[in-house]
């Protein structure tokens, strides 16, 4: 199957969970309160990411033709997505300033002048059309790992905080040796050996993620088991499985969205690191603050593309630590601390 | 407490083992020696001088231990070259690793040290600061502060540091190293201004939390409410009995001031083993890299065996069993 129906595909999976998740959030009492109370606080953080996120959705839908005869024949074959649709044909030859008419070195006229919002890179790209490629880009590093990290975490350290013994030790010893491993150099070993795609970059960055959150999933569950409540199920005969999804997991759940977040900016901002040392994923905007290397040792000096990307990533991790605040001062004051 | 120390002694043996083999799986069998030999060599070599370059990088033996071959296998190899520190030769370019490692301890020590001690000293006392004007409007600006310099990535503050000191001010050499301690000062000056740039907001949200919750405990309360003046009840109470969790953060941190930082050698030219690390990422060189995250791990179960038992010294409540 092709590329862009599968990702269509993922994004409608995608989206039906999160229109499920609001529903569930908004029959639960206290779910809804919590949230209410986190909007109040967080107004304009909140919007700010809901605008990174829309970019990304946009960024995300792709289907192949009913583009106007351009003079780019190559894309009209491509899947494209809304947002390159807008940029279709943006392309210059090399560099140019913000809104400028002539190209940066060496003067030369633009095919578009004064369209380029935020200049154009290298290869004559749009810096602004760049910038907002990179959204879905950090998005989807930053989801596609806590989707492939928490449930891992959940999955192991749940039940070795449950049954303890044996299995506890074994999860444990699993968890002591990963986190014994200096994290960024994890990382780098694990792209080195799996490959440099996005996929392997996730899942590396998972394998280096779900550590932390399996030992506080382990540490709560050791404090929920001993709750009367839980006693109680297992006086009245309820089954082991039954306790765990019924009892353990919805008490943790609180827990599992403030590790989302906060999880959210770290791996993002990996991944600017990633790309600068040449292993990032393709399109990020740590790939696009990597050029600056060269691009600031010119003369005169090129800073709109470090400069927007460097905007753009700021304000995305801005907004989500800050929500990632409110979000554990109001849901939970204390476990996560203790497991920094 | 001897008991106790064997015990914690032999759990980080077998972490330290756990270690070697999931760096065997992942260097050997996802990776194999053949995959290693091609990156070095190029993929279009005759199979006859892979066999070579194998034998040469001593790979060239069975994987796994197997009939007649319970020790000459490369499972039980990677162990006694790890376990006993003979790293042999880097896959990239035949140079020894333990001499590249013992060559770049020193430069990532003059970096990182005193990068450790400045961090410590802006944060805890920013941190204290704020948390004594405790929900004041200095607090509060404080901590957006501290939010936003954590959400700025380090190589923003690398590259706007190297641009806006280096080249506009001219204040510092953008990159390089001297043995030479009148000269490392300028060198070092950029990446040390970019390393407590880089880190200090998160320390001082975590030091003023931990500082915050010390401040609610009752016996805080008796303190202020028999008369001790705010600033001594900063100073003898909270700070005293915050250290363990600062103790927790910091002894853990000091092996890893060993490996060195990453980036800020690869950027400012310094030639420690962060910088060794980078160029072995760029030229493909596993043998180094798994040799680096080896000696991290070391450097980690050592540091907390420090910490847990240095916990009995700072805490006379906490016993050792």
């Amino acid at each position: 199957m092709e590329a862009h129906i599968v990702s269509n595909a993922v994004v409608g999976v995608l989206l039906v969970g999160l229109a499920a998740l609001v529903v569930g959030v908004r029959r639960s009492r206290l779910w809804s309160d919590a949230f209410r109370e986190i909007w109040v606080r967080r107004r304009g953080a909140i919007c700010v990411i809901a605008l990174y996120l829309t970019v990304a959705l946009l960024d995300s839908i792709a289907w192949v033709g009913g583009m106007a005869d351009g003079k780019d024949a190559v894309a009209r074959h491509q899947a494209q997505s809304l947002i390159d649709r807008l940029f279709v044909d943006s392309q210059e030859r090399s560099y140019s300033a913000p809104l400028a008419a002539h190209e940066f070195y060496g003067g030369a006229p633009l095919e578009r002048p004064g369209s380029h919002l935020l200049g154009t890179d290298l290869i004559g790209r749009d810096v602004f059309y760049l910038s907002l490629k990179g959204a879905r880009v950090a998005l989807l590093i930053g989801g596609l790992t806590s989707l492939l990290a928490i449930p891992l975490a959940l999955l192991f350290g749940v039940p070795a905080g449950y049954f303890g013994g044996r299995l506890d030790d074994v999860v444990f010893f699993v968890m002591s040796t990963l986190a014994s491993m200096p994290g960024l150099l994890l990382l780098i070993a694990l792209i080195m050996v799996l490959g440099k795609s996005t996929l392997a970059i996730c899942f590396a960055l998972a394998v280096t993620g779900w550590v932390g959150f399996c030992r506080v999933a382990r540490g709560e569950t050791l404090k929920l088991r001993e709750l009367e409540y839980v006693s109680a199920a297992r006086a009245l005969g309820v089954s082991e499985s039954r306790i765990l999804l019924r009892h353990i997991l919805p008490n943790l759940m609180h827990l599992v969205i403030i590790t989302f977040v906060l999880m959210f900016s770290g791996l993002v901002l990996s991944e600017a690191i990633l790309s600068w040392l040449g292993i990032g994923v393709d399109g990020s905007w740590g790939q696009m603050i990597d050029q600056a290397r060269n691009e600031l040792s010119r003369d005169p000096v090129v800073w709109w593309n470090v400069a927007a990307a460097g905007a753009a990533l700021f304000g995305l991790i801005l907004s989500v630590n800050f929500v990632g605040d409110a979000l554990r001062d109001t849901l939970d004051p204390r476990t996560i601390r203790e497991a920094e | 407490m001897l008991a106790y120390l064997v015990r914690r002694l032999t759990y980080g043996v077998g972490v330290v083992f756990g270690v070697l083999l999931f760096l065997f799986v992942l260097f050997f069998t996802v990776t194999s020696p053949d995959d290693v030999a091609r990156k070095a060599l190029g993929e279009r070599v005759p199979p006859a001088v892979i066999e070579q370059w194998k034998a040469n990088h001593g790979y060239d033996q069975p994987l796994f231990p197997g009939p007649g071959a319970w020790t000459e296998n490369m499972l039980f190899e990677h162990y006694r070259r790890m376990l006993t520190f003979d790293f042999g030769r880097s896959d990239a370019d035949d140079t020894p690793i333990a001499q590249r490692i013992r060559s770049g301890m020193m430069p990532s020590l003059t970096l990182t040290l005193p990068l450790f001690g400045l961090s410590l000293l802006t944060a805890i006392p920013l941190a204290l600061l704020v948390a004594f004007f405790r929900e004041t409007y200095i607090d509060r600006l404080g901590v957006v502060i501290s939010v936003l310099a954590m959400s700025v990535s380090i190589l923003l503050y690398i590259i706007g540091a190297q641009y806006v000191v280096g080249r506009l001010l001219h204040w510092f050499p953008i990159s390089g190293f001297d043995s030479d301690p009148q000269l490392i000062v300028r060198f070092l000056a950029l990446p040390l201004l970019v390393g407590v740039l880089a880190g200090i907001g998160g320390d001082v949200r975590f030091y003023r939390t931990v500082f915050l919750e010390e401040s609610n405990t009752d016996y805080v309360r008796t303190a202020r409410a028999k008369g001790c003046g705010e600033g001594r009840i900063m100073a003898r109470h909270v700070f005293r009995n915050s250290l363990i969790p600062l103790l927790t953060r910091i002894i853990l941190a000091i092996p890893f001031l060993f490996m060195g930082s990453l980036l800020l050698e690869s950027f400012f030219g310094i030639p420690g083993l962060g910088a060794i690390t980078v160029d072995a990422i760029q030229g493909n060189d596993f043998s180094v890299l798994r040799t680096m995250v080896y000696i991290g791990s070391l450097l980690f179960v050592f540091g907390q065996i420090v910490t847990d038992l240095s916990y009995g010294l700072v805490d006379p409540r906490v016993r050792l069993e």
